[in-house]
C-alpha cells in the first residue's frame, strides 16, 4: 500500500491514487482530517474502519430509478459500491474518530496519538 | 439497473468550466455532473453538488436558458496544512437550453445530501398530442 508523506517542497500538489473517492488529507496539531465528495451518499451506507494507522473507507452509491418511461438527454452521474484504504502518515489514536456527512462531503477527523502530537519545549 | 449499482465506481476528475463568461471572483469552476431525463409532463435534473448549501444555490431560468450556479464554502479550518490533495473545490457552473416551454410558476428545486433535483413541469401546450390519421 502506498504511504502518504507530506512532501515539503510542494505540499499541494495533486497526486491521485486513482482510486475513488479522491480524498483530500490536511492536519493540524491535534489531528488529521480526511475529506472525500460523496454526493448522493447516505450515512448507512458508508463503513468505515480503522486499523493501525489506516483508515478504510467502503460503501455504495445509489441512484434510484426513475418512473418508466422517462427518456434521458443526459446521463453522467453514476452508481456503484466503492472501497479505498489511505494510510495516515503517523500514529493515531483509534478510540477517537468521528466521521460526518454533510451536503455530500465525508468528513473524517482522526485524532493524533499523543507520542505523534508536536511539543514544545521551552527553554529556561 | 441491478448491475449499474453493484460495478465498482471509477475516478472521475471534476470537469473544469472552459470559460464561464467573464470571472469576477478568483477560484476555480466546475462544472457539476447531471442525469436529465423528460416525461411527459416533465423535465428534471439532477445535478451532483458535493458542497452546496441551499442557500448557495442559484437556479435561473430566463429565455429557455437554464443557468445553475453556486458557490461553496471552505471547509478546511485554520491552522489545517494539505498533505495530500487530490481533488479541488470550487464553484459550480452550467447552463443548459430548454428546447420546451416550462411552467415557471412550478417550479421545484430540492437539495440532499449533495444532490440537487429540479422539476421543471412542461406547459400545457407542449405536452405531445397524439395525432390520429383518418382514413377517408
Amino acid at each position: 500500500m502506498g504511504r502518504v508523506a507530506s512532501d515539503e517542497t510542494a505540499p499541494s500538489q495533486r497526486v491521485s491514487a486513482g482510486v475513488f473517492p479522491l480524498i483530500n488529507l490536511t492536519e493540524d496539531k491535534d489531528n488529521y482530517y480526511v475529506r472525500a465528495e460523496l454526493p448522493g451518499v447516505k450515512g448507512d451506507g458508508l463503513d468505515i474502519q480503522v486499523t493501525g494507522n489506516n483508515l478504510a473507507i467502503s460503501g455504495k452509491r445509489k441512484i434510484a430509478a426513475e418512473e418508466e418511461g422517462a427518456r434521458y438527454h443526459r446521463r453522467e452521474r453514476e452508481a456503484g459500491t466503492f472501497s479505498r484504504m489511505i494510510g495516515l502518515p503517523g500514529e493515531i489514536d483509534t478510540d477517537k474518530v468521528e466521521a460526518n456527512l454533510e451536503n455530500g462531503v465525508l468528513t473524517i477527523v482522526v485524532s493524533k496519538a499523543e507520542i505523534a502530537k508536536p511539543k514544545q519545549i521551552i527553554v529556561s | 439497473m441491478a448491475d449499474t449499482q453493484s460495478k465498482e465506481l471509477k475516478v472521475r476528475e471534476k470537469q473544469e468550466v472552459a470559460s464561464p463568461a467573464e470571472q469576477t471572483a478568483p477560484g476555480l469552476v466546475f462544472t457539476p455532473a447531471v442525469d436529465i431525463f423528460e416525461t411527459e409532463k416533465e423535465i428534471t435534473l439532477l445535478a451532483d453538488m458535493p458542497g452546496v448549501k441551499a442557500d448557495d444555490l442559484t437556479i435561473d431560468l430566463r429565455d429557455n436558458t437554464l443557468t445553475l450556479a453556486a458557490d461553496i464554502a471552505p471547509v478546511e479550518g485554520a491552522g489545517e496544512e494539505d498533505i495530500l490533495v487530490e481533488y479541488e473545490t470550487g464553484r459550480y457552473y452550467r447552463q443548459f437550453t430548454l428546447g420546451e416551454l416550462i411552467n415557471q410558476e412550478n417550479i421545484d428545486a430540492k437539495l440532499n445530501d449533495g444532490v440537487l433535483r429540479l422539476s421543471l413541469p412542461k406547459v400545457e401546450k407542449a405536452t405531445p398530442k397524439k395525432i390520429t390519421v383518418k382514413t377517408v
